[in-house]
């Protein structure tokens, strides 16, 4: 019995491993990624690199001193020239935007007449840049006018985070929810990805069997179900395989451009990633470095261990719910093309598992849609893995519900491979029916 | 004589659809055994229970006197009428697995097809994908396969289908062949002139049910009507004669060959008695031809099908 299994694993995973397609999947997709990655570096370089250079035409009294260039943005002052010849040097000199500043009685007067001429409408960025300073510089002026000095104006105006602590007093920082949410959502978006990859693999080597006719004489020696079990070991095997390469061909590669091309991957993620909050004072090196302590802490403080072993739990588990629900469609077809009506529905609750991850949990992680979801056997391997880097019992994920959804889980899994099975049995055998709903149901009782 | 395989009573339904009622069949060792019926008559849910690839839903099986059971596999060889092979794998790699899936261990396996691909002389192919071969080739691999674990016992269902006529030929004296060393056959077709020449015993099922089954000479012996096909030698008295017999026996037709002179008829004869009729006949001609038909197979399969039909 187990030698014929071996036998299936076996020929399951050959035949797909030296499949011309799978190879130069395997090999290419590394580099298609990576690729992209020092593609989007590179990107976000040229964009940070670009300097816009805006001259500025002030005829009043007032923002001498205000404007210094920055990092993205440099000033030129332009004085003595009018309003138009200034408005033409610009476009002649490839500025990228004029700002006039006419004559008026104060602060309020010059910021209320200023205005801003680009060719086009100019980016929010650098909008929101000049508007700050104008707000800035009034607030000022305001309070001076009300009494207060330059000295206390910077007193008053130093920043504010609040601080976090969980219940038991340790220290805690923001979007750490997230943080965790994401690390679990990694393992659940890998979880999903290899139930679509390697799922409709194992359905498309069911309909090859019986497009070439040669079930009958499999089934002849062995049974449909350790052919099915054999299948999918096969070929999710094949599919590891594939992972494992990606994976390491993956670091490698990353590795290397990073060395070799000095791309720095810290400022691409630290441009799209930072909290708002920590971005505008850079003043507070001190503040930031406890809190980068604290993310490390968090980080390693997630439990790996539960993580893991639950990752396996929930891959092995899900990935055998879906793909064996995969190969019973697979049987009940005669090609491809008629498998559309079926696949939408299972994959249906994947992509919801995600959105629903996404959108609920990372915001709640132990909210009812979340605790709802992550018992629900077909989207429990994907939302309760971004729960889980939270822990188990208090602040975690309640003990109880962890079993509970595994549980849920092993049922499902018995129900959903001995009902695909039926199918499969069943469905191996007909050709040239176009099954039905109802067709499949009538199966389940022969 | 000992039988190899034993039905009692098997039925099988799939939903509301009848695929088999009650069939009893024993099917002795070492013979070939004809399986007839028309298309969709139960055959093929028949040989699929006997390979355990369904079950019944009643009745009980017996293999060499033993229940069915799955270990049985091992001695049973099946080539399905749906037959194919995995198009993108070679033909060696491909037979050994299937071998292998029989329970025959590696070595075994290869020095059994080493045999059997010199013995149809293919040993070149060993390394060609399916998908490079013609369908007569792919069904040669496809017979060896069947054939390789030396089973007790051989199904073979439409295995002409997909040769040419040479192969075709070849293929039919291996199973001769193998029959010779002792391996009992069971031979499912619809089509009748292999059956003549192959079988020696046969069941005909027709719509579920099976509606005769023997030694197929017992059986053509049962069918046997007293018609018999008569020649007798005239010179021009011809007209006369067949007036002259008209009135004394039933002649069903009639015709006279001008080149040998003859006159041939058809007569259907008291059952008893055969032996004085040809004597009178002697008497009144020369007596070329004397002989009884003996149904074919074809016409016995008509036959009582139609009647089958007729009578419901």
């Amino acid at each position: 019995m187990i030698g014929k299994l071996g036998l299936i694993i076996r020929r399951e995973y050959l035949a797909k491993v030296r499949n011309r397609t799978f190879i130069v999947m395997t090999i290419l997709s590394p580099l298609l990624i990576v690729g992209m990655i020092i593609l989007i570096a590179y990107l976000t370089k040229i964009n940070d690199n670009e300097k816009r250079v805006i001259s500025i035409l002030n005829e009043s009294a007032f923002f001498q001193q205000e404007f210094k260039p920055t990092e993205h943005i440099s000033y030129i002052h332009l004085d003595g020239l009018s309003l138009d010849e200034a408005k033409d040097s610009i476009s002649a000199l490839g500025y990228y935007g004029l700002l006039h500043l006419p004559y008026g009685e104060d602060g309020e007067q010059v910021a209320e007449s200023a205005h801003l001429y680009t060719k086009d409408n100019p980016s929010t960025q650098i909008t929101q840049h000049l508007e700050g300073i104008f707000q800035r510089k009034l607030r000022q002026e305001r309070l001076k006018k009300l009494g207060v000095s330059q000295d206390q104006f910077s007193l008053v105006e130093q920043p504010f985070d609040l601080q976090l602590a969980t219940f038991d007093g340790e220290k805690s920082v923001k979007g750490i929810n997230e943080i965790k949410a994401f690390i679990g959502g990694g393992f659940g978006y890998a979880i999903m990805m290899f139930i679509i990859i390697y799922g409709g693999f194992v359905m498309r080597s069911v309909i090859e069997e019986k497009t070439s006719r040669i079930i009958e004489v499999i089934i002849s020696s062995v049974k449909p179900f350790q052919l099915m079990l054999g299948k999918i070991i096969g070929t999710s095997l094949a599919g590891i395989t594939q992972f494992t390469i990606w994976l390491i061909s993956a670091s490698i590669l990353l590795f290397l451009a990073v060395v070799l091309l000095g791309i720095d991957l810290g400022a691409m993620a630290g441009n799209t990633n930072m909290p708002p909050g920590a971005m505008n004072e850079m003043s507070q090196l001190a503040t930031m470095d406890s809190e980068m302590m604290i993310y490390t802490k968090e980080i390693l403080d997630i439990p790996w261990g539960l993580l893991i072993v639950s990752f396996f739990i929930y891959f092995i588990l899900g990935y055998l719910i879906y793909s064996s629900i995969y190969a019973a469609i697979g049987a009940a077809v005669d090609n491809e093309t008629d498998t559309q009506q079926f696949i939408f529905p299972i994959i249906l609750p994947l992509m919801l598992a995600i959105y629903v991850g996404f959108f609920s949990v990372f915001s709640n992680p132990h909210g009812p849609i979340a605790v709802g979801f992550s018992l629900f056997p077909l989207t429990s391997p994907i939302v309760m893995l971004m729960r889980l880097p939270g822990g188990i019992g208090e602040g975690g994920v309640p003990l109880w519900q962890l079993l509970a959804s595994i549980a849920l889980l092993v049922v499902t899994f018995l129900g959903i491979v001995s009902l695909a099975a039926k199918i499969y049995r069943v469905g191996i055998l007909m050709y040239g029916k176009k099954p039905t709903y109802k067709e499949l149901i009538k199966w389940l009782r022969y | 004589m000992e039988n190899i395989l034993v039905a009692k009573n098997v039925s099988k339904t799939y939903g509301n659809y009848t695929a088999l009622s009650n069939i009893s069949l024993n099917i002795p060792k070492n013979c070939i055994y004809g399986l007839l019926g028309p298309n969709g008559a139960g055959k093929t849910s028949f040989i699929r229970i006997i390979n355990q690839i369904t079950h019944q839903d009643s009745g009980e099986i017996l293999f060499d006197g033993e229940p069915l059971a799955q270990h049985h596999i091992a001695h049973i060889g099946y080539l399905p009428e749906e037959r194919g092979l995995y198009k993108s794998m070679k033909v060696g790699e491909q037979a050994l697995y299937l071998a292998q899936l029989k329970g025959l261990s590696k070595s075994e396996a290869k020095e059994k097809l080493k045999y059997w691909f010199d013995r149809l002389n293919i040993g070149d192919w060993w390394n060609k994908k399916i998908q490079e071969l013609s369908k007569g080739m792919a069904q040669k691999i496809q017979f060896i396969v069947t054939v390789l674990h030396d089973p007790k016992l051989l199904i073979f269902d439409e295995p002409f289908s997909g040769f040419d006529p040479i192969n075709a030929n070849i293929i039919k004296d291996e199973i001769l062949q193998l029959k010779e060393k002792g391996t009992s056959i069971i031979f499912s077709t619809h089509r009748m002139e292999s059956v003549e020449e192959l079988c020696e015993y046969i069941a005909l099922i027709h719509k579920s049910e099976k509606i005769l089954d023997g030694k197929l000479s017992d059986i053509k012996k049962a069918y046997k009507n007293n018609i018999f096909n008569v020649g007798l030698q005239t010179q021009e008295n011809a007209e006369k004669l067949i007036q002259e017999l008209n009135e004394k026996y039933h002649i069903l037709s009639s015709g006279f060959d001008n080149v040998e002179k003859q006159l041939d008829f058809k007569v259907q004869l008291p059952s008893s008695h055969t032996a004085e009729i040809l004597s009178e006949l002697s008497k009144m001609a020369n007596v070329n031809r004397f002989e009884e038909t003996i149904p074919s197979a074809n016409d016995i399969f008509i036959q009582t099908v139609n009647n089958k039909d007729n009578d419901r």
